[in-house]
């Protein structure tokens, strides 16, 4: 069965809050709810279906159903870290083209900022992770397993600093004209070399942000779709996989957006030169490098050269991308980027993004996650989506 | 600087007492023979029964990371052993300022907050 044109992003909301100490998460994730709904012009009561992941309080989907008085026939709780909420448009796409709902709602909201989140923190996923004893003695923390890439990239395709931090000056160009974003000051590769060393060779600038707040996203059937006021948006493709240490063959050269890009541009019946616009998960800088190489935009290794010099700038660059700010600048909520890419990409499709950075008759996107630590174990997904 | 323990449970306890014996073991399947890190009872290669090897202790720096923004830096690594397994680490006893990709490696043993004995590798 093939997704092609089977569904579209109806709803998408973006919660503008960036710090949130006197909200729970249960309520974040009700009132990115609320807002998407109200974006499609969809009543709550013909959510049959939703979608929730890992940053859902309780017991996923039970708890959030529960808690926000919704009746569906349709529950999906896939957890992939940040990339989720580019599966679940995937997953809805399949549910709704399997007749098992017809409107499906996805929620994220996370208040990492608040509860004093860092990524230079180790990560724990419990002591029952297979892999566990083999990690947490050696102090493996978000920052440096995606700096290790950074390094062996360097390494092996003479990528440089200053390149990386081409991508960070793009998404500081776009986010000056998000009246939500985070870090709203332009910076220059100077000033992103200048800032403090985090994890070698990652700076503080070459790192996303740490705020709280959410996104939603309503999915529904065409025929649905087409009879709200909101301009269409359409799933033409999907992907998803999973790269890990692979019992030990481990080459931190290329990504599972190798294979995630693969599958959804396959679907989708285009090539990365077709694409517009670009929503590319940008926890760090290394991470956007290695999905432009691994979706092929670029050659594998050519990426330095692909962002230098404003590759990435909308309306001066070769591909225009993040033009919310991106992590880097504008929102990561709940320490989880896919929603927001996804809610990017949707506006610019619509012709609703910033008058500023939004790409003239954009009528073809791209929207990559990733979740997990790029280093050891990650998910991709790509979704590539269609203005009607 | 303290090391966390690794969690110990029944399939993982033979890398850690042997760990204890200043051994390095990886896995090696009976069936399709291949070696693989970390070590587990089922091989991730074909489904196959393992059995642990001991590893040379030699290897290779693959990449490596110093955490700055901490109170005491260190240094994650991936170590590619002789025997062509990567694996995860930590780069000690060294100067983390002169580490470099290729540099020759071989396997120390630190010891965890419990008394567990960690593999970490110094330059050789």
């Amino acid at each position: 069965m093939s997704l092609k044109r089977t569904a579209c992003i109806a709803g998408a909301f973006e919660h503008p809050t960036r710090k949130a100490p006197d909200k729970s998460t249960a309520q974040l994730h009700a009132e990115v709810a609320r807002g998407a709904l109200a974006d499609a012009g969809i009543d709550r009561e013909d959510v049959d279906g939703y979608f929730c992941a890992g940053d859902a309080p309780g017991l996923g989907a039970l708890s959030m159903l529960d808690y926000l008085g919704l009746k569906v026939r349709h529950m999906d709780t896939t957890e992939t870290g940040g990339s989720s909420y580019v599966v679940h448009v995937a997953h809805a796409a399949e549910a709704i083209a399997a007749g098992r709902c017809n409107v499906a709602l996805i929620t994220l909201a996370g208040r990492p900022r608040s509860e004093g989140s860092s990524g230079t923190q180790p990560r724990n996923y419990g002591a029952s992770a297979p892999d566990a004893a083999f990690e947490v003695p050696y102090g493996g923390a978000t920052v440096n397993m995606y700096a290790m890439v950074a390094m062996r990239h360097m390494h092996e395709f003479g990528t440089t600093s200053e390149q990386l931090a081409w991508i960070k000056v793009a998404a500081s160009h776009h986010a000056q004209h998000n009246p939500h974003a985070m870090l709203r000051e332009v910076v220059t590769v100077k000033d992103v070399l200048a800032s403090p060393m985090i994890a070698d060779p990652l700076h503080r600038l070459d790192c996303c942000v740490v705020s709280d707040g959410g996104g939603a996203l309503v999915v529904t059937r065409p025929e649905i779709a087409r009879d709200l006021k909101r301009p269409v948006v359409r799933v033409l493709g999907a992907g998803e996989a999973m790269k890990g240490q692979s019992g030990g063959r481990i080459d931190l050269t290329w990504s599972a957006s190798a294979w995630s890009g693969a599958a959804a541009f396959a679907e989708a019946g285009v090539k990365p030169a077709d694409i517009q616009y670009v929503s590319i998960y940008d926890s760090f800088t290394i991470t956007v490098l290695m999905q432009l190489e691994d979706l092929g935009f670029c050659a594998k290794g050519a990426g330095g050269r692909f962002v230098a010099d404003g590759g990435l700038i909308s309306g001066s660059g070769r591909l225009p991308f993040n033009t919310d700010g991106g992590g880097l600048s504008n929102n990561h909520p709940g320490n989880r980027g896919g929603m927001t890419k996804v809610i990017e990409a949707v506006r610019q499709l619509r012709g609703e993004a910033h008058p500023a950075v939004q790409v003239k008759n954009c009528a073809l996107a791209l929207a990559n996650g990733t979740g997990g630590q790029l280093g050891s174990r990650h998910g991709s997904a790509t979704l590539i989506l269609e203005r009607a | 600087m303290k090391i966390p323990s690794p969690p110990i449970n029944p399939e993982n306890k033979a890398f850690f007492d042997a760990a204890r014996e200043g051994k390095l073991l990886l896995g090696k399947c009976f069936s399709c023979k291949a070696l693989h890190y970390y070590p587990r009872a089922i091989c991730p290669f074909c489904s196959g029964e393992t059995g642990p090897v001991a590893a040379k202790g030699g290897g290779k720096l693959y990449s490596y990371s110093v955490m700055r923004r901490v109170a005491e830096p260190y240094a994650i690594a991936y170590v590619t052993l002789e025997e062509g397994v990567t694996m995860l680490t930590n780069m000690v006893d060294c100067d983390l300022d002169r580490l470099k990709i290729g540099d020759a490696v071989r396997v120390v043993f630190k010891a965890a907050e419990g008394g567990e004995m960690i593999p970490m590798f110094t330059p050789a």
